[in-house]
């Protein structure tokens, strides 16, 4: 194959991103079409990806570097849906905001072919390329907005962020170091013959790895930074780090996991490492959201208890061999899913609510039902996928999940997720019951909804019921995925 | 010749040093260099076992030029972030940005 194809979604992705910038600098009035472009950009990306799943795989790209394999496919179409999204969502933002359009959407798509590149990484250097190009368009986009607000959110994910890669390069550098390799396969057979030997050196190495992808994940200790960012950058900004970031860190530490620190390695005391984690997020990300009053700092923190909620899947994975360790990874990958299309609903319809009411208070939510009845229904609609009550998607990544940890023997971890699904329920409730319920203020207007916005958050929306009602095609395209990633077992 | 644990000793001290700079310092510029110092421990490790585990294949030292180029690009970021915040608030103390706070 020759190798332009073999990077073929993300040259798309890349391609569209040059025809942006010429046209923004030959033919500024036609701006208008720029988030077309970006489309068809991501159109494009998808059906290169659809023929790539039709030619078959490949397993040695530039030597080993990238993975052209189905887990790679089911994350290359995961991040263009996020993108399209994000695009859609933006386009009446980034026209009021009115300067730099072009840029904006540059800077998406970059970022978006850096997530690609973050799931097909295969090499240490490969993945803390990918892992910055789609870092560095990200901290630009935090501190997009004009106030002081999405600056500091600008500076603070920046910095941050600078100091996590630190942490992971010094991880990366001792890998190197105990198996003279950085390829994940080479590391991988390196660990299972000599890792004994070098046991506290690789929980050294192991630890910084987590300590450098939890911060992108977003879970506790490394979460600082969450609320701040997503109430300071813009909202569609935010909706993009949410999910995006999070997934592709996922991605690539599922896949580290699994070819580079082999389940031999990965014992019963990772599994603790990361259930304990779990644990933490969960219980802080829900009782830190319950008393938020900004809907995006709510979020914020229920993206980290989401967080811990998908980390309650690599626990599993971890701790138990051969079934749970199906159930364990395509529960993950089914949760990603299904959360990338849960979040972002919710995102946009906030996204087309707080353009027109000019607020991201709670408070000002109040009566929404009769403001705009669809919006305040799909937002509603969401925020019970997030909580995990049927009939949404979320139902079935929670049920997936905590399946996957009780076969695992991890039956306590279990007992504080549903105990931690009900404290979100109050919070994710409340603000549908203010909806609903609550009287609008005397002078609110109506809040109309363009038609890009409708269609993202109908998309979105109707994800999220569609795999409600047939789970089944997810899960087996994420155990698939799961599948060609192991080499052992 | 100077045995690698010297070097690797070296590295973890200035990483440690790079550590307390950030945790210590409250200028935004001074945080910067010290994440500077962070990643350029982090190269020393990089080529030091580069040049002593794998003389044959360079792999260690190439890693490193990557992290240098994907610095100087994060740096000039981070100080084109700095000049904003500066301009909206004149200072560069990162306890004073704290606007956004429950």
């Amino acid at each position: 194959m020759n190798s332009l194809d073999v990077v073929g979604p993300q040259l798309a992705v890349l391609i569209a991103a040059g025809i942006i910038v010429v046209i923004d600098a030959v033919v500024p009035h036609q701006r208008r079409l720029i988030p077309y472009v970006a489309l068809a950009g991501l159109a494009a990306s998808a059906l290169w990806t659809v023929s790539w799943v039709s030619r078959g795989y490949e397993d040695d790209i530039f030597g080993g570097t990238l993975a052209l394999d189905e887990y790679a496919a089911f994350f290359y179409f995961l991040f263009a849906g996020i993108t399209a999204t994000i695009v859609l969502a933006s386009i009446d933002w980034v026209e009021r905001e009115g300067r730099r359009q072009g840029e904006y959407y540059v800077l998406v798509l970059t970022a978006c072919s850096g997530l690609m590149f973050l799931a097909a990484a295969r090499d240490l250097i490969t993945i803390f390329l990918a892992l910055e190009l789609s870092s560095i368009p990200q901290y630009i986009l935090a501190g997009w907005g004009k106030d002081e607000k999405s600056s500091e959110a600008g500076l603070k994910y920046l910095l941050l962020g600078a100091i996590a890669s630190s942490l992971l390069l010094y991880g990366m550098a001792l890998l190197y170091g105990l198996t003279g390799t950085t390829l994940l396969t080479e590391i991988g057979s390196e660990v299972a013959a000599n890792g004994a030997d070098n046991r506290s050196l690789l929980i050294v190495a192991t630890t910084l790895l987590i300590a450098g992808f939890g911060f992108k994940m977003a879970i506790v200790p490394f979460q600082m930074w969450v609320p701040d960012v997503y109430q300071g950058a813009p909202t569609p900004v935010t909706a993009f780090l949410s999910v995006g970031s999070k997934a592709a860190a996922f991605a690539v530490v599922t896949r580290i996991f699994f070819e580079a620190l082999s389940p031999e390695f990965l014992s019963n005391d990772w599994s603790m490492v990361f259930a304990v984690i779990a644990a933490v997020s969960m219980i802080i990300g829900n009782i830190m959201a319950i008393v938020q009053t900004d809907i995006k700092r709510m979020l914020g923190y229920s993206s980290i208890a989401q967080a811990g909620n998908i980390l309650v899947g690599l626990a599993a994975v971890s701790a138990g061999g051969g079934d749970a360790f199906k159930l364990g990874g395509s529960g993950v990958l089914f949760f990603l899913a299904a959360y990338a299309f849960t979040n972002l609903g919710a995102f946009v319809a906030i996204i087309a609510i707080s353009q027109q009411i000019n607020s991201d208070r709670i408070k000002d939510y109040a009566g929404m039902w009769k403001r705009s009845p669809f919006l305040a229904v799909m937002l509603a609609f969401c925020l019970v996928s997030l909580t995990g009550i049927p009939p949404t998607a979320g139902f079935w990544a929670k049920i997936f999940i905590f399946n996957a940890a009780i076969r695992a023997d991890l039956a306590w971890l279990v007992i504080i997720g549903v105990a931690n699904s009900a404290v979100s329920a109050f919070y994710y409730l409340s603000v549908v019951k203010q909806m609903f319920l609550g009287e609008p203020a005397e002078d609110a207007a109506r809040v109309s909804t363009s038609p890009s916005i409708a269609l993202a958050v109908g998309a979105a929306s109707i994800g999220v019921l569609v795999f409600f009602v047939i789970p089944m095609p997810l899960l087996s395209a994420a155990e698939s995925a799961i599948q060609g990633l192991v080499p052992l077992t | 010749m100077v045995p690698l644990e010297n070097y690797l000793v070296l590295s973890a001290i200035l990483f440690s040093l790079g550590v307390y700079g950030v945790l210590a310092r409250r200028n935004a510029v001074l945080v910067l260099m010290s994440v500077e110092l962070m990643l350029n421990a982090v190269s020393m490790n990089f080529i030091a076992f580069s040049a002593y585990l794998d003389p044959s294949r360079i792999t260690g030292v190439i890693f490193a030029v990557f992290i240098i180029t994907v610095a100087a690009a994060e740096v000039g970021l981070a100080l084109a972030i700095v000049i904003r915040l500066f301009r909206n608030r004149a200072t560069v103390n990162v306890d004073e940005a704290a606007i956004l706070k429950w």
